[in-house]
């Protein structure tokens, strides 16, 4: 039978469909990291004085940290001083004013990673913010927004046009002491979206940013700063994509999330980085702080997140539940292929009474893969009434990977209720003969496995983008069945 | 339709069928009877193309073609189906997900237009009266919480739905009682036709006081050693196996002829 031991060789060999490099001159920093580079890349971006100074806070602070080695993952040293920090389209340092500036080959980028940016094309019901390496190049639907008073534009113009408002919140959920990779990108991030929803607004649309990294040698370090004030709602969705290059490449990103009285956020993501070739090399390093607080009473946080790329995954979207009937949600769906490794969970923390939280996890390790869920559900003494759900499934296509669970509980309030509940299967060569006997293709019967077992995420994710991780999620485990 | 010449079929490097030959055409129906560990399970993945039934010696001819030649999937778009003794469960996928998918993947080989969602619901509809069942089975996982008859019923619904040339029902009738017995055996009769053939494997005759096949074989160590007409299996529910097994060691001793 060589037709599908073939058609599994072609297969493999299928390229990482977003691997594409975008010829652009540069305008970067060289490589390394001192007080010189930071002030550098603030002077770049023309920033007011306490900007510059929570920076070099940050990085002071950082010298004196070393690199977490808890998580379940394994990497060779990071040489922090190959990194280069900052890298722009040259050309674009002043903000183009509209699209008609903007350099056409990352019109092209954007449209070939099926992210059309140009007014006619633009995907209805969503605004796009697009990050190119260190920067934004482009911001849909921001006249139309601006109209009901929210605010959606790159960091880096918040910090120029509402500096009260990112001094007022930067740092208050996840404070440039908090970790190795954070206080690192507290102390060089570049760019990344703001998000200011007044009070009472419903945002009428998605709003989007896409990462891309481009250059090599480049980290990423975008901040993204989310505020809903009370009785606002907005949905928020990001994704990530990455040429294909032999060395790894670092994304240390930030994400605050907050949520004012009766407020609800929704933060979406589909990361699908490069995770490296099939034997190993290559791929980002996503080190990742998300963090969210509902900081009025009755405020929603809900993160859903479908992690198919990067070659290490490493981050904790987590909640504090301040105020009192508060929600946090996890909802989480992390493949890993090949030698892909992921340590990913998630934080709830109860405060408030009667403050509520769901954890729903679903690992799927496929070729060599190693997944990993470490969650913290921890109840303070004042929590009330506090009540937590978690469900961790955990997915095996073939013997060589891996699935691994560290749940932590630490309950301070005896009348909290905590559940706890953690499965794992196979897909079984008999179930796929099964469907095959039934006339469906391996590949489509894995899929259909894969889908079925993620369909409670995948209901979490806005409609436009749930179609999308599907498909991400099969050509993702190409290669897989074999 | 189904033509085999001295079949061999090991599991790993243990031989299990050591010469079968049997020879199905359109419109037949064939009991397959014997004792526990015969190979009848073994007879019936090997011909559905299962990894480790491994094809050692001998011809398998499905209309004309080299069975051996396709895999698991492309056997089953050409219309043969295998009901399964033991039914697989797969959390998640719902059970008309499932039967979705595997008509649009016969019918698109077929050339057919796939079925949209409506056609597909009262076509399945329409099946699932013949079964008599429970329609939120439809909307579970694939076999998964299901009773043993519910699975054996299963296995019939997709029978129906599918329409395939050749069907294998591999002791589809174990486990049942006599209400299901009669649904299953009635539906096998609704599905006769001369352009479909059966191959039925049980072990008991109860199933054949419905349905009436034209042949029955009896397989012994891996080896059809008796072939009849309808009244071989009242023979063999009357006597049991022993005498055959004592016929077959005879034949053998006096020159290995089947
Ligand atoms: N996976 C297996 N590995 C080794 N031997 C097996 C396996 N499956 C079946 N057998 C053996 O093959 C023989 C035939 O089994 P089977 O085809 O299931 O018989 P039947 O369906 O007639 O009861 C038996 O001796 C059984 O023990
Ligand atoms: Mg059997």
């Amino acid at each position: 039978m060589s037709g599908p031991a073939e058609k599994i060789r072609r297969l493999i060999k299928k390229k990482y469909p977003a691997g594409f490099v975008t010829d652009i001159e540069v305008d970067a920093v060289p490589p390394g990291l001192d007080e010189d580079i930071i002030r550098l890349i603030s002077a770049k971006k023309n920033e007011p004085r306490f900007m510059l100074e929570w920076r070099l806070k940050a990085y002071r602070h950082w010298l004196t940290m070393h690199e977490p080695t808890w998580a379940q993952v394994q990497y060779d040293p990071i040489d922090y001083q190959d990194i280069v920090y900052y890298s722009a389209p040259a050309g674009q340092e002043a903000r183009p004013k509209s699209l008609a500036e903007v350099d056409p080959r990352l019109l092209k980028t954007y449209e070939k990673l099926g992210i059309p940016l140009r007014e006619q094309e633009l995907l209805a019901g969503v605004a796009v913010d697009a990050v190119f390496d260190s920067v934004s190049i482009a911001t849909t639907f921001k006249d139309k927004l601006s109209e009901l008073g929210i605010i959606f534009c790159p960091f880096s113009e918040a910090v120029q046009a509402h500096p009260e408002l990112v001094q007022k919140y930067l740092g208050t959920v996840v404070p440039y002491t908090d970790n190795f990779f954070a206080t690192l990108n507290s102390a060089v991030f570049s760019d990344g979206s703001f998000v200011y929803v007044p009070p009472g607004v419903r945002c009428p649309m998605e709003l989007s940013t896409y990462f891309r990294i481009n250059a090599a040698k480049t980290g990423q370090f975008e901040r993204t700063l989310i505020i809903a004030e009370e009785g606002a709602y907005v949905s928020y969705l990001e994704g990530c994509t990455a040429p294909m290059r032999d060395e790894n490449q670092l994304h240390a990103a930030v994400v605050e999330l907050i949520a004012l009285k009766d407020s609800e956020i929704k933060y979406s993501t589909v990361q699908n980085w490069y995770p490296g070739d099939e034997e190993g090399r290559g791929g980002i390093y996503n080190f990742v702080t998300k963090r969210g607080a509902c900081r009025g009473d009755h405020a929603k946080i809900s993160w859903t997140q479908v992690e198919t790329g990067s070659a290490i995954t490493w981050k904790y979207p987590s909640c504090i539940l301040e105020g009192d009937n508060s929600v946090g949600e996890f909802y989480s769906v992390a493949l890993t292929n090949n030698y892909q490794q992921a340590d990913t969970g998630t934080k709830m923390i109860h405060i408030g009474r009667n403050t509520r939280s769901t954890i729903l996890s679903k690992g799927i390790s496929a070729g060599h893969g190693q997944n990993s869920y470490r969650g913290l559900v921890k109840v303070l003494k004042g929590a009330m009434g506090a009540r937590n759900y978690t469900r961790c499934d955990s997915l095996l296509l073939g013997d060589k990977c891996g699935a691994h669970t560290f749940p932590h509980i630490d309950v301070h309030n005896p009348t909290a209720t905590v559940e706890h509940e953690a499965t794992t299967s196979k897909i079984g060569d008999e179930q796929l003969f099964y469907c095959r006997q039934r006339g469906l293709s391996a590949e489509d019967a894995v899929s259909m496995i894969v889908n079925g077992f993620c369909k409670q995420v995948f209901n979490e994710l806005p409609m436009e983008f749930a179609v999308e991780a599907q498909r991400l999620l099969s050509v993702s485990l190409e290669g897989a069945i074999g | 339709m189904l033509s085999i010449t001295d079949l061999h079929v090991a599991i790993g490097d243990k031989p299990i069928l050591t010469g079968i030959d049997l020879e199905v055409k359109a419109g037949e129906v064939h009991a397959i009877m014997g004792p526990n560990g015969s190979g009848k399970s073994t007879l019936a993945y090997a011909l559905a193309g299962h990894e480790h039934y491994k094809v050692t010696s001998g011809t398998t001819l499905y209309q004309g073609r080299d069975l051996t030649r396709l895999n698991p999937e492309e056997r089953a778009r050409e219309g043969l189906f295998l009901a399964f003794q033991y039914p697989i469960e797969i959390p998640g996928v719902s059970n008309i997900y499932l039967l979705k998918a595997a008509l649009n993947a016969i019918r698109k080989h077929r050339g057919q237009a796939e079925l949209d969602a409506m056609d597909f619901l009262s076509l399945v509809k329409e099946k699932m009266e013949w079964v008599s069942m429970e329609e939120d089975l439809l909307y579970r996982s694939v076999n998964e919480g299901f009773s043993g008859g519910e699975k054996k019923l299963n296995e019939v619904l997709q029978l129906t739905v599918l329409e395939p040339r050749l069907a294998i029902l591999d002791e589809t009738d174990s486990g049942l009682d006599i209400d299901a017995l009669k649904v299953v055996a009635e539906a096998v009769n609704r599905l006769r036709s001369p352009e479909r053939a059966f191959l039925i494997v049980t072990h008991y005759q109860r199933l054949l006081d419905y349905i009436i096949p034209d042949y029955v074989h009896v397989m012994i160590h891996g080896r059809i050693v008796k072939s009849g007409d309808s009244t071989l299996a009242l023979e063999l529910e009357k006597r049991g196996y022993a005498w055959i097994e004592q016929e077959a060691a005879r034949g053998a001793k006096a020159g290995g002829g089947t």
